[in-house]
């Protein structure tokens, strides 16, 4: 209804009142999106804040005790199973973001240079997959991993494998197969749209000027994806750290993640605050981390060219 | 050396598609081949057909009520997700103004944060707010991650938007309601119920901030969370996840189909992908 509110009036006015239009539409804008914007701020901003709050606080049993503490970030920085917890979460989620990255590169490459008319049918084709549910996707790799599952006794039926095989699931490998599996569509899309932004006359001149194919990839199409590559190992690890589903369906005692550990605070350990330090502490490690994969993507790439 | 020069100019990149593809529907696929397997373990070879896994599940009155949850929370998060996103969708493109991109970052910024710290820092407010925990909890953590997608999507359909049509039509003496109905809404709409569809799917299988956000009234992911315990009841939980996987093919392939036709009658091409 509100598009209906703003829909014509406004631009009667701007005809008769010059720049009235120019003026207003800053407020016109922000207007109308401030209902969204306004729902953003309370349900994402302020709770975000209030974490930050709670990791300075401390809790004796069911009240919170309002006084500054370090303390908090103290155990979660020095604990070894925080510790332990929050190195495996980072590695993991590096491990993911580059096999996915590196997995999806070629597609989206094949999808840009070479997939003619058929290109939104092919991006469709690898959407959809996941658009179904996240927990039946971990929950197939259970299947497919498990004691008794469709590998072993695949393999066994094969006759290549004697007895089944317990070093499939349940450990940080069974993590990093699944969420590699699980974000490859999040990593193939942003690479895909920088590659159609890449000026394919730039290409030819490469090759007109003598650089074969590879060399044509490696100094023109791939420094120019760069920033698809970065925004998709981006968009790849920082939500995989705090990855809960998985770790705890396939992940095992060797694959719990610090995801775990926070769930664990807010439910039967009930400490908020030191949930809360944790949930701080690995968004700012994961922050550090992605701003550490674009630095290096960024000389990578000024390497390159 | 011939080899060498086809695998450098690409003659590969079919081959590894196609097995790119294998390997994204793979896993995926095993669900429905299961449910319909008479053993009550996932495993090869195959026992024998059965449909008994999806007969059980009508006579199951807990995945019943989960059922009715999960319709009540996806339409509800549909419903305000897309009103949300409409405005801010259109507010995006159609205006310029300073901090426009700083608000669509943030707007957008649920997208790429990880689910469980979304969630716990949802959890801790709706508690100091004194909210108690139930389905409409559910349904305000379930908006704030479909707004993204809605935007998404709505702002494809809108971007391209030809202003002059809406501008000839009040010229033309229609009244602000009547050029919203008879111009604006016919073009947008596609995109309108692709966006419902898309936050509705999305809601439906959503399972980290329901868990942390729902009372005792349990979602359908949440139900299947709480089978998984129980070894014996997998063959039922896979013929519940097969049904939710074949709603939410159908339900993204009328939205994208949608989408798409938005897109067309704006002129504009993107959306998901962009």
């Amino acid at each position: 209804m509100t598009v209906a509110a703003e829909g014509s009036p406004p631009l009667r006015m701007a005809r008769a009142k010059g720049n009235a239009l120019l003026r207003s539409e800053p407020a016109q804008g922000l207007a109308l999106i401030s209902p969204t914007l306004v729902y953003a701020l309370i349900l994402l901003v302020l709770p975000i804040l209030v974490v930050i709050a709670h990791s300075f606080w401390t809790q004796n049993y069911l009240t919170i005790d309002r006084t500054f503490t370090l303390e908090n970030y103290r155990v979660a920085l020095t604990e070894p199973i925080y510790r332990d917890l929050l190195w495996r979460s980072l590695c993991i989620s590096l491990t993911v973001s580059l096999l996915t990255v590196l997995l999806a590169y070629p597609i989206a490459y094949f999808i840009s240079f070479h997939g003619g008319r058929h290109k939104s049918l092919w991006l469709f084709l690898i959407t959809i997959p996941f658009w179904t549910s996240y927990l039946l996707r971990v929950m197939s790799w259970k299947v497919i991993l498990g004691y008794n599952g469709v590998l072993n006794s695949g393999l066994m039926g094969l006759g290549i494998i004697d007895e089944p095989s317990t070093a499939l699931l349940y450990n940080s490998t069974a993590v990093i197969i699944t969420l590699t599996h699980a974000w490859a569509a999040f990593a193939i899309l942003p690479i895909f749209v920088s590659l159609e932004k890449v000026d394919r006359t730039l290409v030819e001149a490469a090759k007109d000027l003598g650089d074969g194919p590879l060399r044509s990839f490696l100094r023109v199409t791939l420094p120019l994806s760069a920033p698809g590559v970065i925004s998709a190992a981006l968009i790849v690890m920082i939500p995989t750290v705090g990855d809960y589903v998985t770790p705890k369906l396939v992940g095992g005692k060797d694959g719990v993640m610090i995801a775990n550990a926070i769930q664990a605070q807010f439910g039967k350990a009930s400490n908020w605050p030191l949930g809360a330090a944790l949930s701080v502490t690995t968004m700012v490690i994961v922050t550090m981390m992605a701003g550490a994969t674009v630095l290096v993507i960024r000389a990578v790439q000024r390497l390159a060219r | 050396m011939r080899a060498l020069r086809r695998f450098l100019s690409g003659g590969w990149l079919p081959a590894y598609a196609f097995l790119y593809v294998v390997f994204l529907y793979l896993p995926v696929i095993f669900l429905p081949i299961f449910s319909i397997n008479t053993a009550a373990t996932p495993k090869f070879p195959l026992s024998g057909f059965t449909l008994h896994w999806y007969e059980d599940l009508p006579r199951t009155p807990a995945l019943l009520d989960a059922a009715w949850n999960s319709l009540v929370v996806g339409v509800s998060a549909a419903i305000l997700s897309t009103v949300l996103g409409i405005l801010a969708a259109r507010s995006i493109t159609r205006y310029r103004y300073p901090g426009r991109r700083t608000i669509n970052g943030l707007i957008m910024a649920p997208l790429v944060l990880p689910e469980v710290i979304v969630a716990i820092s949802m959890l801790l407010v709706m508690l100091q707010l004194g909210l108690s925990l139930s389905l409409f909890t559910v349904v305000l953590g379930h908006v704030l991650v479909c707004i993204p997608y809605s935007m998404t999507v709505l702002t494809s359909g809108f971007e391209g938007f030809d202003r002059s049509l809406e501008e000839a039509s009040a010229d033309l003496g229609e009244s602000a309601f009547g050029t919203f109905r008879r111009v604006t809404l016919p073009m947008v709409a596609p995109a309108i119920i692709s966006s419902l569809l898309v936050c509705f799917t999305i809601s439906l299988d959503e399972f980290i901030i329901a868990f942390f956000l729902t009372g005792t009234e349990a979602t359908l992911p949440i139900y299947i969370w709480g089978q998984l315990r129980f070894a014996a009841k997998l063959p039922g939980v896979l013929a519940l996840g097969t049904l939710l996987l074949f709603a939410s093919f159908l339900l993204m392939t009328v939205a994208e189909i949608l989408r798409r036709r938005a897109a067309r009658r704006t002129q504009n091409e993107g959306g998901l992908y962009a």
